[in-house]
């Protein structure tokens, strides 16, 4: 048990559960944003329910920064890893004969999600901890007494290089899903007759999902 | 045909290498490719200079021996055959093709296009096989009733010919598709059941120490396997050696 991470396969196994987790974490992340478009006061509820209860805030969101600091640290250990097992480059190598450009290029995509990440952190992640644990305001009001989180969340999409910024990452998000969501099954060892219906799975949400975010972005900027 | 060749030639293990150009005529489209290099090595040998050296044996495409990156693909353009059942047909006039051994750092080149595939051998002997004490009252095979669709799963792994091409294919240099094939082989019989947890844990074990890379599900090696090796196989080797390793 104890030599499983230091293993080929314990590795990639480690990298398919973080990765199954985050896509869960992306679906509720999305289930959530989405309301903004359509009840503003149900998306108040639902952020302030996920910014001040207790379970949520001391243990699902340390376990999602652990999980996506860990995803991306073990993408890039794996990385540098299998390129030392190739020392010397082909002179010609034809690998859009034998695989997709995704699979060939997780590491570019992650790294666009990465910097994503990092604006997103700017954005909201290190405001929202000002506010909450610095400041000690848990009241998640304006001092018009409204919820703050609708009119943030709009505030945000009002600059079109951000709104570009964001649809960029959300294209590569879409790009890294569509190898990596089959690719968490197989590495888990998930592959069976249901694999070929999961494929199909795999593409609705890897697209459908990036390009929902993508909606809700262009939504509040056109309509602020 | 007219061809122009762009070959590795490496002297020996320690010598850099480099790709050199040769010109080729008069190739037959019905030649097979190595055919086509035992041309090209005769007018070598007849000028006076050193012959390319390459892996072959059977010619029939089920030992495993020869290899060849083919215009960047392990056993070139074809699907479905080693470079032995490769035809000249598949080119064309006037191509460029660029030969090139196996590479990984697992698979050492030994001189220009010879790779050392031992790597292969190593984690055969670390548990690609089963013990059975043959002495005495050995039961009839046919006795032990299997599943059809297992008996299928499991000769559709044992055809595997151990090449490398999965290696060489994938970008990572990986050899699970290998290892996957002789431990299914194995799992999906009731005969490899008894050391299964060992054959596996051992297997992956020894991979990992020859210096293959890790898999990232390309899917590159299924496509170029010369003999269809499914990548079902992966994922019953990380089913079976994460059982293994919660066991043991």
């Amino acid at each position: 048990m104890s030599g499983i991470l230091n293993s080929s396969i314990g590795r990639k196994f480690a990298m398919a559960i973080s990765a199954l987790f985050l896509m869960f974490f992306l679906l509720q992340h999305f289930a959530i944003n989405i309301l903004s478009v359509f009840s503003p006061n149900a998306f108040n509820e639902a952020s302030h329910f996920m910014g001040t209860f207790w379970a949520v805030q001391y243990l699902l969101q340390p376990v999602l920064i652990f999980g996506v600091i860990f995803h991306f640290v073990m993408g890039f250990v794996l990385e540098l890893k299998n390129n030392k097992a190739r020392q010397v480059s082909y002179a010609k190598n034809n690998g859009a004969a034998n695989s997709s450009w995704m699979s060939r290029n997780m590491i570019w995509s992650g790294l666009a999600i990465l910097a994503f990440i990092v604006l997103h952190f700017i954005d909201f992640w290190i405001p929202e901890i000002n506010t909450k644990f610095i400041d000690g305001d848990m009241s998640g009001l304006l001092p018009n007494g409204e919820f703050r989180y609708y009119e943030e969340l709009t505030h945000k999409f009002v600059s079109p290089l951000r709104v570009g910024a964001y649809v960029l990452a959300f294209v590569f998000l879409a790009l890294h899903l569509l190898h990596g969501f089959n690719s968490a099954f197989q590495s888990v060892g998930a592959n069976n007759k249901y694999t070929k219906a999961l494929k199909g799975f795999s593409k609705v949400y890897a697209i459908g999902i990036p390009l929902g975010f993508i909606f809700i972005a262009l939504f509040h900027h056109f309509n602020h | 045909m007219n061809l122009t060749l762009k070959i590795w030639r490496q002297k020996d293990a320690n010598d850099k290498g480099k790709i050199v150009d040769y010109q080729i005529s008069n190739v037959s489209p019905d030649m097979s490719f190595l055919e086509m290099l035992d041309v090209l090595n005769s007018e070598i040998i007849t000028k006076g200079e050193e012959p390319v050296a390459f892996d072959h044996d059977c010619r029939e495409g089920i030992c495993g021996a020869c290899s060849l990156y083919i215009n960047g693909e392990a056993h070139g353009p074809d699907r479905l055959v080693t470079t032995c059942q490769l035809h000249m047909r598949k080119f064309k006039d006037g191509d460029t093709i660029f030969i090139e051994p196996f590479r990984a750092k697992a698979f050492p080149v030994i001189k220009d296009l010879v790779v050392d595939r031992g790597a292969f051998d190593r984690i055969q002997h670390a548990g690609g096989f089963v013990s059975v004490n043959t002495s005495g009252n050995t039961q009839d095979a046919n006795a032990i009733p299997i599943e059809k669709v297992n008996a299928d799963k499991a000769f559709d792994a044992a055809t595997c010919i151990g090449c490398g091409a999965c290696v060489a294919s994938c970008k990572n240099s990986s050899a699970m598709l290998f290892v996957s094939a002789k431990v299914s082989q194995f799992a999906l019989l009731p005969q490899g059941q008894v050391e299964a947890t060992d054959r596996v844990l051992n297997m992956v074990n020894q991979m990992d120490e020859e210096g293959f890379g890790n898999c990232t599900n390309t899917g590159a090696c299924e496509v170029e396997c010369p003999k269809g090796i499914s990548l079902e196989n992966i994922a019953r080797m990380n089913r079976e050696f994460l059982t293994a390793s919660l066991k043991g």
